[in-house]
Formats: C-alpha cells, sequence, structure tokens
C-alpha cells in the first residue's frame, strides 16, 4: 500500500520523518509521522470528513489544530478501551491507532439522520422542552427514542482494562502553559532555586512558538524552545510536565493536572498507570495559557473545509501540512494577515483574503500584494458552496462587486479570547475590553498571575516581558533568593502592537443564505439564539441552558464571545453588562477512571478485619460489611444450605452453646476522676450507683433528644469505666465525646480512648455457656452467684489478662470475654475446645440478628435516627431530673407525644406468612390495596423467621403501640404484592421474664 | 480541598478534618429548652467570616476553632478549641 501523504510538504515541521506510522480511520489505512497528531495526520493524507454534527447531523471535518475542537470527536481504540469524543486535534498519532467517526448512521458519507436538516425549522432551541412535555404518559416512549438519537460516541461496554493513579505533591511556582511567556516565566523563576512546575497539555513545549515563524533572541521560535528546554532540564529544582492538562483551580493553592502519562503509545508498559491526577499544592501560579481563536459568523461556517487561520497556519509550519490548494481566509482582524502568508509561502496555489474592514494598515495589504495574495477589502463571504468547500461568494460591504472565488479550503478569524478559564476559576473577575474586543483578567489575584496571550498581551515582546516579570515577582517574596537571582532579562523579540480588529459579530441573514452557526458542536445558530431573546431567556445562563450553546465537550471554547455579543446584541447593551457563564472545572474533558484513580475495586474503601478474621476466611464463611468492617455471616457446613445454616446456629444458641465474634462493636476507655460525671452527662439513665465490677445498659441521646445510640457500660475501677458503642457508630460516638470533653466540658478530668482494636471480644451464649466458661477456667468461680448477670470479672488465663462481661444480646445465659487481641485466636480455639462436650458452634450474624429479634434487643434498624427512649419501650430508663445531653429537647411536645408510633412485636396471624421488613402497617387490606395515600399506621423495621418460635417474627413501629397489644394490622409490601395479617404482640418473643438469661430454662 | 494549618499536626489536607458546626457557647445542661433549641437549630449562616469547629479526626483528634471566610475561604485563624471555648 502507498504510503503517500498527497497534502504533506516536503520540508519543515516538528516530525519525525524516519519511520511512516500506520493508523486506520473508519477502517481505511492512512500514515503519518511521530509528532502528528490525528488531525493532522488525517489532513495530510486529504481526508476532509471527519464527523456528523449533534443535532443536524451535518458533514464536518477538522475545524481547529488544538483542544478547543468543537467537530473532530474521534472513537478512539476498540474493545474495552475504547473512549468516545475524543480529540483528533490532540491525540498524538501512534503506530497502530485506530478511530472511527461517530453519530453517523449507517455510513459517514451518508448518513440517515442528516434529513434532521430538511427539518430544521422544527427543531429550535428548546425543541426538546417544548415538544416531549405532553401527553405525560408518552415520555416513556420520547424518550428511548431521544435517547438513541442523542450523544455522539459510545461508552465502552467492558470494564476499563487500564489503571489510573493520583500523585500529591508541591512546589512554589507554578507554570501552566509552555508558549513563550510561560517559558520566560519558568525561566526566571527557575534561576531563584524554588521547585517550579511547567505543565502543559500538549505533547510538546513551546506553544505558539512552534508555529510562528517569528524570531526568539535572533532564533526561529522553534529553535529557541529546543534550546530553553534544555537549558530548563539543567535546573534539578524544574521539573517539566508535557501532556499534562492543568484542569482545575480549587482553594489554597491545589491545583489538579491530568497527566496522560501513556496516551500516546499503543499499550501502557506495565505497571505504568494510563493517566496520572496530579495534586499539586502551589505557593504561586503564573497561568501563560494562552488565547483562543474564535471563528466569523456568516453562511454554512460549518462545512468541510473551513477552519480557523491560525489552525491553517499551525498545521503548515508545524505538521508540514497544506490542506488545501486554493486558499481563502476571513477576517476581521490583522492576525489572521499571518495565515494567508504562511500559506503562499507553503506553495498554495492561489490565497485570497478577505476582510470585513473598511480601514487596514497598508502595509499589511501591500505585503500580501508583493506576496501574490489576492484582497477583497470591506467585503464578506455570503455563501460557501459545495457539500465540502468548493467555492465561495464574496459581496464588497457596500453591495458591489459580487464574485464566486473558487477554494477547497477557508480559514476564518473573528478575533482571539483569552484563555480565562483557570484564572476565573481561582475566583478573578473578567472585563470586556472593547479595544481588544475580548474578556481579559480584571484584577490581580494574590497567588495567581496571568500572563502572555491570558492576559491580552498578544505580542510576542510583550507575552516574554511579562512571563520574565512574573517569574522574578513570584520568587521575590522569599527571604532565601539570593540576591542577583531575580531581575530576569526577558528573552528578546522585535517590539510590536497588538494586532488591530474591528469586530463584525454576524454577517446579516439579508446578505448571506444558510445556517449561520455559532456553537458548531451544539449546532447553535444565530436563529436560535434571536429565538430565546424573543423567548425571554436573557440572562446568559439560561441562554446556555436553553439553547446549549457552549455545552459540550468543548464547552463554547470557540463560540460563547461570539454567543454573548449576539446576546447583547438583541438586548441592546454592551457585551460588558452580559457578563460570561460560569467557568468551571474541568478545563478539557477528563477520562472518568482518572478521578477515581487507584481507589478502585477492593481499594475502593479500606477494610477492617477483627482478629478472628483470618479463622473465619479459612471456615469459608461468607463475609459482610459492617461499616468498613468484615464480619462473617454463618458457618456453612458440608451440604448445608445458608438458610439452614443460621437457622441451626440460632437453635445451637437456644438450646446448647454458641460462640460469636464481637470484636468489631465499639469500645472506648474512660479514665479519670471525673470520668463518672462524664458517664452521667452523655447517657441519659443512672450510673450513679454502678458498683466496681458491674455492668449496665447504656442509652445516649443526642442534643435534640433522639436516641443516639446504644451499648454497656462497665465499672472496672473506681475511676475506670470500659464503655461499649454498636459498631456502627463506634467512630461517631468517640468524636462526639471528645467534641464534649474539649469544647463543652473542658474542666471535666477525664480521657476518652477508643481500645477497639486492642482487644478480640467473642461472645459464649446459651444454656451450656457456664459450663463451657467453667471448663476454660478451672481456677475461676463463675456459678450465678459469684459471676450474676451484669457482673465483671477480672482474670487471667495463663498470665494473660482477659475480662469477663456477663451480658446478653441474644437473650440466654452469655459472657463476653475480652482479650489482647493478639491473643483472640487462641482464646476462640480453646473455647471452641471446651464446648465441645455441651455441643458448641459458631454462629455469625445472621443468627445474631435474629436471636436479638426474639428477645426484642433494638439494633441499628431501631435506632435509626427518628425514635425516642419511650418510642423503643425504654422510656423507663430515663433520668428524670435531666442532668445529660438531650434532656431539654427530649421534652418537646411533639417527642413526648403519648400517640407516637412505638415498638411493638408482630406475629402472622396464619403461623406462616412471613412478615417483609419495611411493609408499612395499615388498618385493612382494602385500604391497603387502594390507590392513592394510605393512612399509614406504622412499619415494619425487623423481621425474620424464627427456627425456635416455628414462625415469622417482626419488630415494629405502630401508632400508640403499646397500648394495642392483641390488634390486628395488615403488614402491606404492595411492590412485592404481599399483604400480611398481623397480631401486634409484646417485641419481646423469647424468655419475657428473663429466667434464661439469668441462668434458668424457660 | 483546602489546606488547613493544625497547630498541632502543621498544615494538613481538608481531607483530614471534619466540620462539626458553628462555634456557640454549648448550653449547660439545664438550659431552658429554648436555649437548647437555639442552640442546635439556630445558625447564622454568614456570607464572610464564620467562627467554626473542625475536627482533626485524622490527625491529632484536637477540635480547632477555625475563622474562615465562607466566599473566600481564607482561614483567618486556627487553634485549639479547648480553652478558648465561648464563656456562658
Amino acid at each position: 500500500m502507498s504510503q503517500k501523504q498527497p497534502n504533506r510538504l516536503e520540508q519543515g515541521g516538528r516530525l519525525a520523518r524516519g519511520q511512516a506510522l500506520r493508523f486506520s480511520f473508519d477502517g481505511k489505512t492512512y500514515y503519518g509521522y511521530q509528532g502528528d497528531t490525528l488531525a493532522s495526520a488525517l489532513l495530510a493524507n486529504g481526508v476532509k470528513l471527519v464527523g456528523r454534527s449533534f443535532k443536524y447531523h451535518r458533514p464536518r471535518g477538522i475545524y481547529s489544530a488544538g483542544p478547543e475542537e468543537p467537530n473532530a470527536l474521534m472513537q478512539l481504540r476498540t474493545g474495552a478501551q475504547t473512549e468516545p469524543n475524543t480529540r483528533a486535534t490532540v491525540i498524538e498519532l501512534f503506530d497502530g491507532l485506530e478511530a472511527t467517526s461517530q453519530n453517523r448512521w449507517p455510513s459517514l458519507r451518508f448518513d440517515w439522520r442528516a434529513i434532521n436538516q430538511t427539518f430544521s425549522a422544527l427543531l429550535p432551541a428548546g425543541f426538546y422542552y417544548k415538544t416531549f412535555m405532553w401527553p405525560k404518559k408518552f415520555w416513556m416512549f420520547y424518550e428511548h427514542q431521544i435517547r438513541r438519537a442523542a450523544g455522539l460516541g459510545k461508552a465502552p461496554l467492558h470494564k476499563d482494562p487500564d489503571h489510573y493513579a493520583y500523585e500529591y505533591a508541591h512546589c512554589e511556582v507554578l507554570v501552566v502553559g509552555a508558549g513563550p511567556a510561560g517559558l520566560s516565566a519558568a525561566l526566571a523563576a527557575a534561576r531563584s532555586g524554588k521547585r517550579v512546575v511547567l505543565a502543559d497539555e500538549r505533547s510538546e513545549l513551546g506553544g505558539s512558538a512552534l508555529w510562528e515563524n517569528k524570531l526568539i533572541d535572533n532564533l526561529h521560535a522553534s529553535e529557541w524552545v529546543d534550546q530553553t528546554i534544555a537549558t530548563l532540564r539543567g535546573y534539578p529544582n524544574v521539573r517539566l510536565l508535557p501532556r499534562s492538562t492543568v484542569t482545575g483551580v480549587y482553594d489554597h493553592g491545589l491545583v489538579t493536572v491530568a497527566e496522560r502519562v501513556t496516551d500516546h503509545l499503543r499499550q501502557s508498559p506495565a505497571h505504568t498507570p494510563r493517566q496520572r491526577l496530579l495534586h499539586l499544592r502551589c505557593e504561586r501560579v503564573i497561568l501563560a495559557s494562552g488565547s483562543i481563536e474564535r471563528p466569523l459568523v456568516f453562511a454554512d461556517n460549518d462545512k468541510p473545509g473551513v477552519m480557523l487561520a491560525s489552525a491553517l497556519r499551525t498545521y503548515i509550519n508545524q505538521y508540514a501540512v497544506l490542506p488545501g490548494r486554493e486558499i481563502v481566509i476571513f477576517t476581521n482582524n490583522d492576525d489572521a494577515y499571518r495565515s494567508a502568508l504562511d500559506a503562499k509561502r507553503a506553495g498554495a496555489q492561489t490565497v485570497t483574503l478577505i476582510d470585513t474592514r473598511r480601514t487596514v494598515d497598508a502595509e499589511l495589504v501591500n505585503r500580501l500584494r508583493s506576496a501574490g495574495i489576492e484582497y477583497f477589502g470591506y467585503s464578506y463571504i455570503t455563501a460557501v458552496h459545495g457539500q465540502t468547500v468548493q467555492a465561495i461568494s464574496v459581496l464588497g460591504r457596500d453591495g458591489t462587486g459580487a464574485q464566486k472565488i473558487a477554494c477547497d479550503l477557508l480559514g476564518n478569524s473573528g478575533g482571539w479570547s483569552p484563555t480565562v478559564h483557570l484564572y476565573s476559576q481561582a475566583g478573578g473577575k473578567l472585563r470586556f475590553d472593547d479595544k481588544l474586543t475580548a474578556f481579559v483578567p480584571d484584577s490581580l489575584l494574590p497567588t495567581l498571575m496571568t500572563v502572555g496571550a491570558a492576559n491580552g498581551e498578544y505580542t510576542l515582546a510583550g507575552a516574554l516581558a511579562q512571563g520574565a516579570l512574573a517569574g522574578d515577582q513570584a520568587c521575590a517574596s522569599d527571604a532565601n533568593v539570593p540576591q542577583g537571582a531575580l531581575l530576569y532579562h526577558a528573552p528578546h523579540a522585535e517590539p510590536e502592537t497588538n494586532f488591530a480588529l474591528e469586530p463584525l459579530w454576524q454577517i446579516s441573514k439579508v446578505a448571506s443564505q444558510g445556517k449561520r452557526f455559532v456553537d458548531i458542536q451544539d449546532d447553535v445558530t444565530v436563529e436560535d439564539i434571536e429565538l430565546a431573546h424573543r423567548e425571554n431567556f436573557r440572562s446568559v445562563e439560561h441562554l446556555k441552558r436553553y439553547t446549549t450553546l457552549g455545552m459540550g465537550t468543548d464547552q463554547g471554547k470557540t463560540s460563547n464571545v461570539n454567543g454573548l455579543a449576539l446576546m447583547a446584541a438583541l438586548r441592546e447593551q454592551p457585551i460588558a453588562s452580559v457578563g460570561t457563564t460560569t467557568f468551571r472545572p474541568p478545563y478539557t474533558p477528563v477520562a472518568l477512571g482518572l478521578f477515581g484513580g487507584a481507589d478502585t475495586g477492593k481499594h475502593h474503601t479500606p477494610v477492617r478485619r477483627t482478629a478472628l478474621h483470618g479463622w473465619h476466611v479459612a471456615q469459608g464463611a461468607p463475609m459482610t460489611t459492617v461499616g468498613h468492617w468484615l464480619r462473617p455471616k454463618t458457618y456453612l457446613r458440608p451440604n448445608e444450605t445458608y438458610e439452614a445454616a443460621w437457622r441451626r446456629e440460632n437453635l445451637t444458641v437456644r438450646q446448647a452453646v454458641g460462640l460469636v465474634d464481637v470484636g468489631t462493636l465499639g469500645k472506648i476507655d474512660i479514665q479519670g476522676p471525673d470520668a463518672l460525671e462524664f458517664i452521667q452527662r452523655i447517657y441519659c439513665n443512672n450510673f450513679a450507683n454502678l458498683a466496681v465490677g458491674k455492668l449496665r445498659y447504656g442509652l445516649m441521646l443526642r442534643e435534640d433528644g433522639i436516641v443516639m445510640d446504644d451499648g454497656t457500660v462497665a465499672r472496672l475501677g473506681e475511676h475506670h469505666y470500659l464503655v461499649s458503642t454498636t459498631t456502627a457508630n463506634a467512630g461517631k460516638v468517640q468524636s462526639y465525646l471528645e467534641l464534649m470533653l474539649q469544647v463543652a466540658w473542658p474542666e471535666l478530668r477525664c480521657h476518652a480512648v477508643s481500645v477497639t482494636e486492642q482487644f478480640a471480644q467473642f461472645a459464649l451464649a446459651g444454656p451450656r455457656a457456664r459450663e463451657t466458661l467453667a471448663a476454660l477456667l478451672p481456677h475461676c468461680d463463675v456459678t450465678d452467684s459469684a459471676l450474676p448477670h451484669l457482673a465483671v470479672l477480672h482474670t487471667q488465663i495463663e498470665g494473660i489478662e482477659l475480662i469477663i462481661y456477663r451480658m446478653s444480646y441474644s437473650g440466654e445465659c452469655a459472657y463476653e470475654l475480652a482479650i489482647g487481641a493478639d491473643y483472640g485466636e487462641d482464646l476462640w480455639l480453646r473455647l471452641l475446645e471446651c464446648g465441645q462436650a455441651f455441643g458448641i458452634a459458631v454462629y455469625g450474624t445472621e443468627a445474631m440478628g435474629v436471636l436479638r429479634i426474639e428477645k426484642g434487643h433494638v439494633a441499628g434498624n431501631e435506632l435509626d435516627g427518628r425514635t425516642t427512649p419511650a418510642d423503643l419501650g425504654l422510656g423507663k430508663l430515663v433520668r428524670k431530673n435531666g442532668g445529660f445531653v438531650g434532656a431539654a429537647l427530649a421534652n418537646r411536645s411533639g417527642l413526648t407525644d403519648t400517640r407516637r408510633a412505638s415498638l411493638v412485636g408482630l406475629i402472622p396471624v396464619d403461623g406462616t406468612a412471613k412478615i417483609r421488613a419495611g411493609s408499612q402497617l395499615v388498618a385493612t387490606e382494602i385500604e391497603a390495596r387502594a390507590p392513592g395515600v394510605v393512612a399509614k399506621q406504622g412499619f415494619v423495621s425487623s423481621s425474620t423467621p424464627s427456627e425456635f418460635l416455628g414462625h415469622s417474627i417482626a419488630l415494629a413501629f405502630l401508632d400508640n403501640g403499646a397500648s394495642r397489644l392483641g390488634q390486628e394490622v395488615i403488614a402491606a409490601s404492595p411492590l412485592s404484592n404481599e399483604f400480611v395479617r398481623v397480631r401486634v404482640v409484646s417485641p419481646v418473643f423469647v424468655d419475657p421474664d428473663n429466667r434464661r438469661l439469668k441462668g434458668g430454662q424457660s | 480541598m483546602q489546606l488547613f494549618n493544625c497547630p498541632f499536626c502543621g498544615p494538613r489536607d481538608q481531607s483530614e478534618f471534619t466540620y462539626v458546626r458553628e462555634v456557640a457557647p454549648v448550653p449547660a445542661l439545664d438550659a431552658s429548652q429554648a436555649t437548647w433549641q437555639a442552640y442546635v437549630y439556630d445558625r447564622d449562616n454568614p456570607r464572610g467570616p464564620h467562627r467554626e469547629w473542625w475536627h482533626h479526626n485524622h490527625g491529632c483528634r484536637q477540635i480547632l476553632e477555625l475563622v474562615r471566610d465562607t466566599l473566600t475561604h481564607e482561614v483567618s485563624s486556627i487553634q485549639a478549641a479547648r480553652g478558648t471555648r465561648a464563656t456562658k
């Protein structure tokens, strides 16, 4: 196959021409060089049509040479690595690159939805809002059709095989943009010895110096770039970051930089992330982000073959591509004259320049004419002919001199807009400069300086000088910078004045027929903006949402200022008073994977493991997460189903003895002379009479009187308490205790320290628990008289300290054993051995949940942030004389109303039905099935089948529940079509008189 | 991501801290319902400097009192809340 690139110039450009790179676009093979972008390589091969537009499916070509590209969006790569909407203008060419066009069916040349153009009168701004609102029930149909037609590229269907990374770094000076201003700033700052980072979104540092035919320090600009980069590399304090887009400026000097580490390679090397998100803290930011050219608004200004004038000279000078033979330049300013001259110099057969202005510097026109360029002053383009550009019609603005000019490429320029996105993100205010016809930074920010074209300084000499000054200033505040290091002299360039421009925001409809696009990516025309204005969408933010002007992947980088100017004209106000829409991060699109970084899959959240974790895993127990903890759900025996396993465990605890790992419970050690006073203030029940060696249930309220958490308080010594919290609330309670001790009651002499991880803790529960414990500790008296319910025993096992709390969550005679975490597994195995004779089995969270519901103990489902102690049936515990957090607000009438829903038990009337947790409680089934609003009386909070009782049981909150025992209601779950008649009973299903708890048999 | 200069740990990322609430005298436990009501529910929410408590829960676990501008996020002072409690 021929490797010929018909539009490639024989010489020039910053390319490695040694080896041609093979790539494909829409299945066809082409060749380009190292140093090409996908866009420059396509242009070198004469490819004009690269995509279809978003709404009208009009054919589109490559429009720019940078990140502002509105048209040339590509589906890059294939399979799991495919990426939609990538901009061909910034994709570096690599051997084997595969790209396809988007938003066309069945093919790019023939696209079925291009029929939208024919009906475009029916598709004005706000079309969707107006059309698909009614009839309401049709939305499901509309939505399906809209979703099919919407969007551009296709999201990958497979898991992203690449990986991403974060890096956290610091520097004194960040220079954003490595054009002449940025390089000059970096050179100046580097001399101070401060840490300098120079980031540029392009693969090659140099910015406009890579494609402007100018001299710096008597070198061609691109040679000066090479020399400067070499100089900067010699500084150990300078870090150069090509392929790195500064995407956002955040608080306190934080800047995010998206570094494309291996996107330019066919495959990432092993152990290398595809992209890296740098979180950079900088003392100073020098913003040298340049400027973006904006188009002129005229009929059919979107056809393939139309591009920005500066893009044309970029392709010629940096990429050695002459994308046309007969070239027309259409401009309202001096800058585009360079493009005409460069095109002629590069060998274009004909070059024509059409200027909308009456008055132009005669010297400029002379230069054109002597180069053989045809010139039309005070004229504009009235028509663009051909599907791709084949000719244009030009007309004098005085109505004379109509002429048709054959051409295959049309460069246009409406002026330049400083790239002020990051300045605005940092909080900077913009000012509309009438002379520059652009929004420029208005104020000085304390830590961010804008230089060069981003600051409205378009001359090369000015940009170099501003950069050097900013680089000096960024370091000048530091006393450690040696004298003489500063006062750096800017690199020299020929002094000029900023180019002249005379705004012309649109070529009127009278003069030209055809669609005049303002936002090419979103297919927004002058007519759409006029319509929005007529319909009173007059704020720029409304204009954006209604017309979609400035949305999409380019966020209006080329279109916003034109749109605002048109809006201002319609409102008959200056552009300054219309203002801009808000600039938000990211500056350019960022792959979602980058935000995730390495925090995906098992690295998404940290995991907490109990001291017994390894043992649980070795048993093959399925695990569940509780907060960050992993806990075993049940322990399956061979040939046992999941449900059979926890039902068996449930029975074992009730009939023999079970052992469960409760190491996840929060454990807080409170010590000090004022420990009791502190505990009295944070718990609503009384501990004043709790003796050393005893423990008690504790209930903690929030400041608003709602229950925050429950647990136990054990008094280990005169001034020493150990309190437990629920697993889920451990962190919250610890933080709350610290807040109160440090801020509310700093006079209290006590400390509260988390010891959750220091102890392994398990509960031994069941009628044969005491025998098991006695077997473990033959030297200890563990009889009921020596270790009664709610007593604490301090002892040792083989010299290791062991604390035994006699307390019960299951309702059985039970002990919780706490030992130093490292000894946990050993103690656990000994208990299993000791319990073997008594039928011991381990149990998990499933059986634990069944046991606590059977006993009517509340858990997270009941402590849901809405319940008071009285709602939970615990009202009698609360101290009547107050003196604890929550006391004052707990007395509010809404919280003391006796009609509030309170905790009840439910059993199915038929004895067999299951009660679904989350069911609503209503009076009758007819009511439950009725459409519309139903008078709900409560809801089911927890539910389980009980193997021990032989039927389902549930805990629920029911209006005025305590007085309704024996009544029947319906537990309705309309989503699952379940309507279960249930009887209201006491929430304590098992052992209501606590005989089992105290060691007897009920 | 803000940067808070913890008096105990030095400058640290905001992600190490948890916002607690605006600074207000914690009412006495026997204070009236109205006093507690105001403490829990009434917030000034100013545009500008704001006294607030942050918990350095992934650091020294101290409660810090900041004066932070809600508009610019500039932190004009930061110190341990302990001992600087607003008096009743």
